[in-house]
């Protein structure tokens, strides 16, 4: 066996955590942000390693 | 066939098939942006460079501190300290103009986040991939990396349940070092560290590679595009908690009863696509980035998996859990953490850089141990 055999199991659970995502929730290209949040005037998320919960 | 024809043929097929790798990344990151929105579809890219670059120029984290431990080969390590100098001169300055569309990896210092730092170093060492390391290696087909994975994801969820409980254990508030004064304190403090590498380094080994100083100039333009585009820095280990933690919603897990998972901000989080999430974007980028290059090379995914003992597949998953585990107490991994941390000024990453590196010099020991070096 070689790293084909395991890196076609990594691209398929890539494949797999998309299709999951896909089924759980909904993407709305209409209430996206800005491209860049430089700029844009508006706070961010927060949704970092270094964030502690608030 | 001619014999022409025939030596031509296998070059035709491996640029067909390079074309087609290429294809499959830009057709990704197109669709993310028409699906998502135009940022998410530029994350996506930007992970695509992380793991591009990390895997196709060898820029690491985890393999330079044991060649730094091993050997007193400080190139890797100091192509690291380049990186982040880049990024604070950009990141500090911006973050610091406080006007809140971009912010750093402030976290704060803390017994436990020291602690857990430790473990990280250790762990990363045991199975030689850090929190990028990791994706790179899972990506590139390194068995190691893809059963360290899922691991990771679940450790990190699991820390995320107990991070507050360990942080009121004793944590001094954020210490950010900002402004002008913050910028020259953290260059300052970076040039001390190489300063230090070199006159420990061994003989002959000073001098850094052409290619890591290449991959150090491109990780730190990506980083800063994170910044810019994200308006928070490079990170790995929210991603992977917040996949774990979904899925584990979807088991049946109440979500509710975490004081973490159901902070406002990681509430929106748990609701929305993964498509939408900064650092899950950045970390599929990368491990598809890390693929692509393997892929791409001649005979790049052609090597033999190695036959290990089952302590070694034992210690892998253990260290897996451990990584993900320790990088939510400890506000980050080598990324979130170390790279990201300092390059914002942040006190908690000198303070996880010193606490992870002491650890590492301990998992350089026990890995060998652990079975995972059958040929030692």
């Amino acid at each position: 066996m070689t790293r084909r055999l395991t890196a076609g199991i990594a691209l398929a659970l890539l494949a797999a955590l998309t299709a999951f995502d896909v089924a759980t929730s909904e993407l709305d290209p209409f209430a996206a942000p800005p491209m860049l949040a430089l700029g844009s005037g508006q706070a961010v998320s927060g949704a970092h390693c270094a964030a502690l919960p608030e | 066939m001619t014999l022409a024809a025939a030596e031509h043929a296998p070059a035709a097929s491996r640029r067909g098939k390079r074309a087609a790798l290429v294809l499959a990344a830009c057709a990704a990151v197109l669709i993310v942006a028409a699906a998502a929105g135009a940022r998410y579809g530029l994350l996506l890219a930007l992970g695509l460079g992380f793991g591009i670059v990390l895997e196709g120029l060898r820029f690491g984290f985890a393999g330079p501190w044991r060649a730094l431990i091993l050997r007193r080969e400080p190139a890797g390590v100091l192509a690291q300290l380049i990186a982040i100098g880049l990024v604070a001169i950009v990141a500090i300055p911006l973050v610091s103009s406080g006007d809140g569309e971009i912010t750093g990896a402030h976290a704060p210092v803390g017994w436990a986040m020291a602690g857990a730092a430790f473990v990280f170093g250790l762990a990363m060492q045991v199975v030689l991939g850090c929190g990028s390391g990791t994706l790179v290696n899972a990506g590139s087909g390194n068995p190691v990396g893809l059963l360290a994975l899922p691991f990771f994801a679940i450790g990190s969820f699991a820390g995320s349940w107990h991070v507050l409980w360990w942080t009121d254990l004793g944590a001094l508030p954020p210490v950010v070092l900002g402004g002008t004064t913050g910028l020259l304190v953290t260059l300052g403090l970076l040039a001390a560290v190489a300063a230090v590498l070199l006159v420990v380094a061994a003989p002959g080994t000073r001098r850094i590679p052409r290619r890591l100083w290449i991959a150090a100039g491109i990780v730190a333009l990506l980083a800063i595009g994170n910044l810019v585009v994200a308006g928070q820095p490079w990170g790995v280990v929210y991603g992977l908690g917040l996949w774990a933690a979904k899925g584990a919603a979807v088991l049946g897990a109440d979500l509710s009863q975490s004081a973490f998972w159901s902070a406002p901000g990681n509430v929106v989080r748990l609701n929305e696509s993964i498509f939408t999430d900064v650092t899950s974007l950045t970390n599929i980028g990368i491990i598809a980035g890390a693929f692509l290059v393997a892929a791409w090379r001649a005979g790049g995914l052609s090597d033999r998996l190695p036959r290990l003992p089952l302590r070694a597949w034992t210690a892998v998953i253990v260290a897996g859990l451990l990584l993900g585990y320790s990088s939510r107490l400890a506000f980050g991994c080598n990324v979130g953490a170390f790279f990201s941390g300092i390059s914002t000024g942040s006190l908690h990453g000198w303070v996880w850089f010193a606490a992870a590196f002491a650890g590492s010099i301990l998992g350089v020991r026990l890995r060998p141990l652990l079975g995972l070096e059958p040929g030692r």
